[in-house]
């Protein structure tokens, strides 16, 4: 009963939990043995070198180099070991294994927002499968939050303006502390959710019939990508004016710069792309380019980022193909699916771009006033060519994850 | 010792008697009464800061918060931090013991810059009134830490106030520190020998070279902070432009060599204590000197291992890793030559003692989870829990301030004249010892359950080990009351002190209790090295060449 009122290790509940905890009592053992070495010797001679007269002095000092080189090396050998030990597991945290499915998460003063690369979304509590790698992509609305789970030994800083990221593989069913760690204003310690480990079928049946279905982080970003008009400049077919970079095949990519260098297009130089265009100028462009900043919401980011690196390959070339047209594939397999939508009102696209050319870099959003009608909402038959998207974005994220693995 | 003797020291001429009105101590530019005008102020803020402490442990007694408000809360554990780092333990044991004894135990009679060192106490206090000037008005709530955007768009606090008091204060330490570098360099008495300085002057040395190299960085952070937050300037906050985690290099730029400031002048103190009362010579003398500035300099290159989780670079993140690995092996040195000091050594176990010995075990636990958290994998597990709470108190209360109070204590009857009462000292030093791992060892486990630091309210299986951790900060606190006591006491009615109480080596030893103005009545020359207690050892420096 004690040992429950008493509670001395947390449960262990992903992939790399038991090694943390192997790592730590190594450590401890090393420890005691240091502290109890120490405590022992200090009691011993004060008891066998008590003083025994007034005017009684030590004795003096013997020369003792051995035993300095004794005390300095050990020490910093075992030191060394456990760097490495720890250095090693550390670069394994900062390399999502290559299946890893990708979620999203928010913080904002006080609470998290997730997105399921299905599109389900929740707030504070969040649900993954049992034995599946999820590499989670962390920002924040305002200040820095932290998203640690102390039951999968992990944490991660969320910071404003930036993504970063972390992943895990949970191996147990249960639910679990999620922490805000990085202290954020008043109600910081109300800033806690849970996650949820669920056994894979169960938790296909909650996305299934969920509290929040929606529609895909991709589809959204579809959307998105339409009405916000970005189509207008990077996705073009023969005849267009091409007046900004396409995006196929972007992410993960090496891309040179203006003013020389190249820099990866990562989530987090998407993000910036969109948001401060004049900060990295593709080489060859013009910056033209009008800043999105306050006006896309994080996740409305995450959505657009998620479809800009669902783009795939640039496709062959395939004249008379509209973009957007269906089947055309200029956005890789799930990016046509999640265009399909927009193809009725496709044929109106091209004039847009070009009479808003002349609006120049210091317009503030090119947006063609008949462009919310491009979007319709999400129809019957778009959720039903959704069904695949989530194995799609899978697929893309290894492709992704493992250049990312090469390089670091 | 025979009282009658003694009473006749108390009477004669001393730096006490030079003056007995206001204007004597607040314009004074003698080191020994600054140093007990420094005394003064870090007791007050010390006290301060425990009051704090004491209603931020009250308040986690139950876990749904029922003593305070959140808000109320973060304030509570701002102000706490502000306080004891940079208004309590940054100046304590430099500021006083330092300021007292480094001069004398040179054989010098006084600092280099008098006036400079009274400049360096009146900044302080305007730096303790700019803080305090904010708590009365509301507080601020950004952690003591002020990270950023928080602190520069988000709180509302009075984080400009507060960030302008510990700037200012920032400028007494520097003056601290440059007053001390130059008395050691120019004013040590003839024979005096680098070799045969006391080991406390050595770890006051490497003290105020960091406080010299590392304080301005702070007070270039902080005004960056009050631009941002009153100009709008971008500099941390995306929104702006800035770069949050821009601040966090900056800030423990100097924040982690701060810790180095709070706990080398610790490690000095227990190299004069575990001599004195081993009446032995420091075991490797020189390993132990030199590690010292080995930490100063190590210290100045370990700032980003509180950035492991932050998002920085994998790479930066493993050599800082291993640096601050590194910084662990001077540590142990000290840790290993105090213990083999004791070897065939008189020991006694006298209340300065106690602390001594305390202390080593405390920085013992205290350095060995440092070297935990520094590895990279259980650090992102550990990494803002109560984990690292308990290890930094370990380093700074369980090091720092056992060694401020064994200083204290060992120093008190040359400071004062007067004796304290012997076994009540030892009391509270047990108290000490015991309220204080019973206050912080159940920190650790908390942490490495997971509970975040900064944490108002915390889920209700976190809640033994909390109830623990209060009760060992009550006897804590007894602990730190019981000396505020009877120190008092002794400033009046102690028994007199003579000249050397307790057969410890040392200059400071061999002037008059209470030292005169000038420190000595005929100016010192030395002609053995320090802790010259065994015959063969009075003769300095040979055995250290062959040593070498």
């Amino acid at each position: 009963m004690l040992a429950l009122a008493l509670p001395f290790f947390p449960e262990e509940a992903s992939s790399i939990a038991g090694e943390v905890d192997l790592m730590f009592a190594i450590w401890l053992a090393v420890s005691l043995f240091f502290t109890a070495l120490i405590a022992g010797l200090i009691v011993y001679f004060m008891v066998r070198y008590h003083r025994r007269s007034a005017d009684e002095v030590g004795k003096p000092e013997k020369a003792g180099m051995w035993l300095e080189i004794t005390w300095s090396v050990v020490p910093l050998g075992i030191m060394l070991a456990m760097f490495g030990w720890g250095a090693r597991l550390f670069f394994e945290l900062h390399r999502p294994p290559a299946n890893a499915v990708e979620y999203w998460g928010i913080g904002k003063q006080w609470m998290w927002k997730f997105e399921h690369p299905e599109g389900n979304r929740e707030i504070n509590h969040l649900h993954v499968p049992l034995g599946q790698t999820i590499k989670m992509t962390l920002t924040s609305e305002d200040v820095i939050h932290d998203f640690a789970v102390p039951a999968f030994r992990l944490k991660q800083d969320v910071n404003p303006g930036m993504y970063t990221t972390v992943w895990f593989k949970a191996d147990r069913i249960g639910t679990y502390h999620l922490f805000c760690d990085q202290y954020c204003g008043a109600e910081h310690s109300k800033m806690r959710g849970s996650i949820t480990v669920m056994d894979p079928r169960d938790y296909a049946a909650w996305v299934a019939g969920g509290a929040a279905p929606g529609t895909s982080a991709v589809a959204a970003g579809a959307q998105l990508f339409q009405t916000f008009a970005c189509h207008t400049c990077h996705v073009y077919g023969p005849g267009w004016v091409a007046r900004g970079p396409g995006l196929q095949g972007l992410y993960g990519r090496q891309v040179p710069l203006e003013g020389g260098g190249s820099v990866l297009a990562d989530e987090s130089y998407i993000r910036e792309s969109i948001l401060q265009p004049m900060a990295k100028i593709v080489r060859g462009w013009q910056p033209v380019m009008p800043t999105y900043q306050g006006q896309i919401s994080e996740e409305q980011l995450v959505d657009l980022i998620a479809y800009i690196k669902s783009m795939g390959e640039a496709p062959p070339q395939n004249p008379g193909i509209m973009p957007g047209a269906p089947g055309a594939g200029t956005a890789g397999a799930v990016g046509g699916t999640a265009l399909a939508p927009t193809a009725p009102t496709a044929p109106t696209e091209p004039a847009a771009p070009i009479t808003a050319a002349p609006a120049g870099p210091a317009a503030p959003g090119p947006r063609p006033p008949s462009i919310p009608s491009i979007a319709p909402p999400p129809g019957a038959g778009t959720s039903g060519s959704l069904r695949h998207a989530p194995e799609a974005v899978s697929t893309t994220t290894a492709l992704t994850a493992a250049r990312a693995g090469g390089r670091k | 010792m025979s009282t009658d003797a003694a009473t006749a020291t108390l009477d004669r001429p001393n730096y006490l008697h030079d003056g007995y009105g206001w204007k004597s101590w607040l314009l004074t530019r003698d080191h020994k009464r600054i140093a007990i005008l420094y005394l003064v102020s870090i007791t007050v803020m010390f006290g301060l800061g425990g009051i704090f402490a004491m209603l931020i442990r009250l308040h986690l007694l139950t876990p749904d918060g029922e003593l305070v408000q959140a808000a109320t809360y973060n304030r509570l554990f701002t102000m706490h931090g502000v306080i004891m780092v940079f208004f309590f333990l940054v100046p304590s044991i430099p500021a006083t013991l330092g300021n007292f004894f480094v001069p004398i135990m040179i054989g010098a009679k006084d600092l280099a810059f008098p006036r400079i060192n009274l400049l360096s106490w009146y900044i302080y206090v305007l730096g303790g009134v700019l803080t305090l000037w904010a708590l009365i008005h509301g507080g601020v709530d950004t952690g003591w830490t002020f990270y950023t955007p928080f602190s520069t768009t988000y709180s509302n606090g009075y984080v400009v106030s507060t960030a302008l008091g510990v700037f200012v204060a920032g400028f007494s330490s520097i003056l601290t520190g440059l007053n001390f570098i130059v008395t050691v360099h120019r004013m040590r008495a003839p024979g005096m020998t680098w070799f045969r300085l006391p080991l406390f002057v050595w770890s006051q040395y490497a003290t105020s070279l960091i406080m010299v190299l590392g304080t301005p960085v702070i007070a270039v952070t902080l005004l960056m902070v009050a631009a941002e937050r009153v100009l709008h300037l971008g500099l941390f906050d995306p929104r702006l432009g800035g770069d949050p985690i821009l601040f966090q290099h900056l800030f423990w730029f100097y924040s982690h060599p701060a810790v180095y400031i709070m706990v080398l002048p610790g490690m000095g103190v227990i190299s004069e204590l575990i001599a004195a009362f081993a009446r032995k010579r420091v075991f490797g003398y020189r390993f132990v000197a030199f590690s010292s500035i080995a930490i100063a300099v190590l210290g100045f290159l370990v700032w980003g291992h509180h950035l492991f989780i932050t998002g920085q670079s994998v790479y930066a993140a493993t050599v800082f890793s291993v640096l601050s690995m590194l910084v662990a092996v001077p540590s142990a040195i000290k840790v290993f030559n105090w213990t083999a000091t004791l070897y065939e050594g008189s020991l006694s176990t006298q209340t300065p003692m106690l602390y001594a010995l305390g202390f080593i075990g405390l920085f013992t636990i205290g350095g060995l989870t440092g070297v935990m958290i520094a590895t990279l994998g259980i650090d992102v597990h550990l990494h803002d829990t109560y984990f690292i709470i308990a290890h930094f108190h370990y380093v700074m209360v369980g090091g720092t301030i056992m060694a401020y109070m064994g200083g204290l204590h060992y120093w008190w009857p040359k400071m004062t004249g007067r004796l304290y009462p012997g076994s009540l000292s030892k009391l509270s030093a047990l108290l000490i010892f015991v309220g204080f791992n019973l206050t912080f060892f159940p920190q650790f486990i908390l942490g490495y359950l997971g509970m975040p630091r900064r944490y108002w309210s915390y889920p209700p299986e976190f809640q033994v080990w909390n109830v623990l951790s209060t009760a060992g900060a009550s006897i804590l606190g007894i602990g730190y009351l019981l000396p505020a006591c009877y120190f008092l006491w002794s400033m009046t009615r102690g028994p007199a002190a003579d000249a050397n109480p307790w057969g410890a080596k040392g200059l400071e030893w061999q002037t008059t209790s209470p030292p005169p103005t000038y420190n000595f009545d005929t100016p010192p020359v030395v002609t053995e090295g320090a802790y010259a207690y065994a015959a063969e050892e009075h003769v300095v420096g040979q055995r250290e060449v062959q040593g070498a």
